[in-house]
This record gives C-alpha cells, structure tokens and sequence, in this order.
C-alpha cells in the first residue's frame, strides 16, 4: 500500500514542475490551498497554522498542555529587550523596523528592487545591525531567534501577506524556491513535497508529518527536541540534513527562495507565532 | 505552621542525623529551607526512593488519585504530567518514573491551603510507568500509568 | 521581576490557579558536550517555594528529570486578587531567584 503510494506520488512529481513551466503564483496558491482542504477534510483551513496537531488528535493534547505556559514566552521576553535595548550609535531597532510593535511578519519575505532579492526577517534583523555599526548575528539561534520571536509574536493574528511581484527578477526567486519544494535531495532521494505534500498526516517511523500548508505561520519555533528556539533556516537545515543531503546556509539564495515560495503557499492564513513542537 | 509539618515529615523519614537535625530545628533557615534529600534521589529503584522520602515503602493502590499522561509521548525530554488527588489531607505529591535511572523526579509538600493538585513536565528516558505516590495522615496512596516514549528524552 | 521566572495567577470560586515558567537549564550531569567529550555539569534546580502573604503554600524537592524550562502549576485557597504570591527557586550551585506576581 505504501509502496504504491511512493510510486504514485513519483509519478505525480515529475508531473508538477512541467505542469508549473508558466508559473502562476495565485494559481498555485489555489491548488496548493485545494490539495489540503480535500486530503484533511475534517480540518478548518486556519487549523492548518497547527501543523501536525490539526491532524493527530494525541499529539494535540500534549500541544496544548504545553500552550499553558509554553516555553517560548522566554524567547519572546528576551527578544523584546534586545529589540529595545539601543545600539552604541544609540538608535534601536524601531528605527528600521517602525511596524514591528503592530506586526510586520505578514510582509515578509519580499522582494527588494533596490538590492535584487528576496528579503526575510532574519536577514533584515543583520541589515539594520550593519547599517548601524553593529556585528552580525548568527542566523540559526541565540539572539537572532529571540529577537525574531518577539517580532513573530507582535504579528500573531495577522493574515499572511506576501507579495509576489510581477517582474521577471521577483518570479525567478518564486520558481527557484518552487523548484526546491518539490526537487528530490540527498541520499535518502527525498523532496519536502514527498513528506509533507504526497505523505502529509502518514507517519515516517513515529512521526506524523506535518501538511506544507500553514508550515511556516508558527516561526520561529521552540522544539523540544532543540529545548530552544530556533528559526526557519535552522529548520530547514534539519531537514535537509534528515534526508541525508548537505544543507545550504542559512539566509543562502537557496533557503530565501524556498521560504519566499513556501510563506506565500500560506498567505491567507492567520500567523500564530512563535510556536513550540516536539 | 507550614515548616512544622515539613519538619515532621523530615524526621519521620529521616534514618540519620541529618533528619534529627532538621526535625530539631538545628538547621538554620537559609536559601534552602531544608536539606536536600540526597539519598532518595540518587536510589536507583521506586520503593528505595520512596523509602528514602517518606521513610516507607508501604503504598495502597488508589483510585482517588488521578494522573494524566500521554499514552505515548511526542518527546521524552518533555512529558507533561498532572496529579490530581482526592484523597483529604494530601500532604504531599511523589513523581517517579520507574526506568529513569533514578526514579525520584520530584516532591511537592503541599501547605494547609493547598490543593491536591500538581502539573509539571518530566523527562523520560524510555518507555516507563510514571508513578505517583500521595501522603496523607502518615499513609501512603499510589497510583501508576505506563507512558511509552519512542525516543528518550534526556538529551540531544 | 526577575529574569528567571514567570508568574501567573488567577483566583477564581476562592481557588487561586497558579502557573509558572521557569527559565533554566536543569542539566542532568548525563549529557555528553561532543566538543570536549566530557558531561555537561549537573545544574538544576533542588528546592521550589511557594508563598502567599509570606506563608508557605507549597514547596517542592526537585531532581534533574524535571524538564529543562521548567514548568509548575498548582491551585489552593483562601487568596483574593491583589494578594501576592512569591515563587523562588534553589539550584544545586547555590544559585537562586524569586518572583513576585499579583493574584489577579
């Protein structure tokens, strides 16, 4: 039954980049919207921001218990007083992120005319901190994470709002990311789409995966596994490095155009960050 | 009042002179209110930890103690546990986990206005009955669930 | 308030419900640092108190099998809201902290 499964979902991956040759942003939102909606027909289509406890109602009590008092309110706390604590030239954040107490993750990641890419939170956070003499943080953990978690936590509640712009430059960060999704990597010859596209809510040894849908609405996150936060490169790495392939580095071109094609496969949908899972 | 019901307890356990001291109040208060129990801690088996706690073994099954657990737990490192107790004058709330290396996980001593109630998250090393054990009136009551963890949690 | 800890609690039906996050590391001793291939030291926390207008509600003996950021929570009675509850903390180093929270 499974075996049946992988070969079918082969056949339907080599079906999907021709399919995409004229890449249609809005298009494949819809479908990607539609995919899930019809293979989790029992789950409202803002539960999906849960990941796997929208789907597995065991793991989701745990969930909750957690949410009681969940370990990444001292991720936000520590953010919120580096986010305010002033540079040495004197200014503090607030000075190149003026929508951060209102929420400004649902923007984000975009594309920036001006310097040619796609711009994410984490790289955005390093680009002010260059831009008033401060060292770089390292983007996987620590400080970077924190300081993106006080920033996710302000923007809960907002829809996700990504923008692709039209422009040949724009698009070509968009199908790079795309490619990515659904391009087989490493040893284990696996892609994101095998496990949390064709096998979303199927377990892979103990594990439930997780739907595509909603995936990145929660970042950063606190994972037990890590007993910290970390961000959505760092998790990327992880995966990456699950299947047996090389990661990239975080905030590579590689990562960023992932993240720009995979935040905007949940735009719609209510940001709910930080999040903490197992 | 408090600390002389800790006290008590202390003694009653206590097999050496440190319990003796405590009991007597030679232990002056200072950041610790009282000596940590090493022993129990460090026992390797259920009953020597519970022995070391409380100063018995003897433990009647309960069913008006309430525990919740996950049947298998997402992450060993991170098990959210709750005890309720029914049981009038809980004075205090064990957790043990059976297959830890050392099963003593934590004691809570509940004063005069506290509920028979205590939730926290452990870490399990593997597949193990979680226990809790409940003093009240000089009697121990137990109860025990097994929660089945599919990788340990004590690291990494 | 302190860096370490955080406090809530909410009285209701004359039952306060409290609820706390505590920031720290509770290492185990067990756990190997792959870089020096020795264990990380155990640091954890030995001793939790609890107190309401400065008389003990609970108190608590803690082992390292207590989850890193460690959780609690516990109810008991006779606190309105504007009373004070007090958590502390003793690790095994001898290094400590409190918190105060108002019962809402």
């Amino acid at each position: 039954m499974k075996k049946i499964a992988v070969i079918v979902s082969a056949i339907c991956m080599l079906a999907a980049p021709f399919a995409s040759f004229a890449a249609n942003p809005a298009q494949d939102l819809k479908d990607f919207k539609g995919y899930f909606t019809d293979r989790f027909p029992d789950v409202p289509l803002q539960d999906f921001t849960n990941g796997v406890y929208a789907v597995d109602k065991a793991s989701r009590e745990q969930w909750e218990a957690f949410e009681e008092f969940p370990p990444y309110e001292i991720a936000v706390d520590k953010g919120e007083d580096l986010f305010n604590t002033p540079f040495k030239n004197g200014k503090t954040y607030a000075s190149c992120f003026p929508n951060a107490e209102k929420g400004m993750v649902q923007n984000y990641p975009y594309f920036d005319k001006k310097r040619n890419e796609v711009i994410t939170v984490e790289l955005a956070i390093n680009n002010c901190r260059k831009n008033n003499g401060e060292k770089p943080l390292k983007y996987k953990k620590g400080k970077m994470a924190h300081l993106s978690a006080y920033l996710s936590y302000q923007s809960r509640g907002a829809k996700g709002n990504v923008k692709i712009v039209d422009s040949p430059e724009s698009m070509q960060w968009y199908e790079q990311g795309k490619k990515h999704f659904y391009a087989k990597r490493g040893q284990l010859n696996m892609s994101c789409a095998d496990c949390h596209y064709y096998n979303a809510g199927n377990k892979i040894r103990a594990d439930i995966l997780s739907p595509a849908l909603g995936h990145t609405s929660h970042f950063p996150v606190y994972r037990n596994k890590w007993a910290g936060m970390g961000t959505l490169h760092r998790r990327y790495g992880g995966c990456n490095k699950q299947v047996r392939a090389k990661p990239f580095k975080a905030q590579s071109k590689e990562y960023r155009a992932l993240e720009y094609f995979h935040t905007y496969m949940s735009n719609g949908l209510t940001l709910n960050g930080p999040g903490v899972r197992k | 009042m408090n600390n002389k019901r800790r006290s008590f307890m202390k003694s009653s356990a206590a097999a050496g002179a440190f319990g003796v001291a405590v009991g007597a109040g030679l232990i002056a208060p200072r950041a610790v209110l009282a000596a940590w129990p090493k022993a129990a801690f460090e026992a390797t088996e259920v009953n020597a930890a519970v022995q070391g706690s409380f100063g018995s073994s003897a433990m009647t099954d309960s069913s008006d103690i309430t525990l919740k657990a996950p049947e298998i737990a997402e992450n060993g490192a991170v098990v959210p546990i709750t005890v309720t107790s029914k049981i009038p004058n809980t004075e205090a709330i064990s957790l043990l986990i059976s297959e830890n290396p050392t099963p003593l996980t934590a004691t809570f001593n509940l004063g005069s206005n506290a509920e028979g109630f205590v939730s926290t998250r452990v870490k399990m090393s593997k597949t193990s009955d979680v226990v809790a054990v409940v003093k009240s009136g000089g009697k121990l009551f137990s109860t025990k669930l097994t929660v089945k963890v599919t990788i340990g949690g004590c690291g990494g | 308030m302190a860096k370490s800890i955080k406090v809530r609690a909410k009285v209701k039906g004359g039952v306060t419900v409290v609820k706390t996050l505590i920031s720290h590391a509770m290492e185990t001793g067990m756990r190997k640092n792959k870089k020096t291939g020795k264990n990380f030291p155990a640091h954890f926390i030995q001793e939790i108190t609890c107190s309401h207008n400065g008389t003990n509600v609970l108190t608590a003996d803690w082992g390292t099998a207590i989850s890193k950021n460690p959780y609690l929570s516990f109810k008991f009675s006779g606190a309105k809201a504007g009373d004070t509850l007090k958590v502390s903390w003793v690790d095994n180093k001898g290094e400590s902290d409190s918190a105060e929270a108002k019962i809402k």
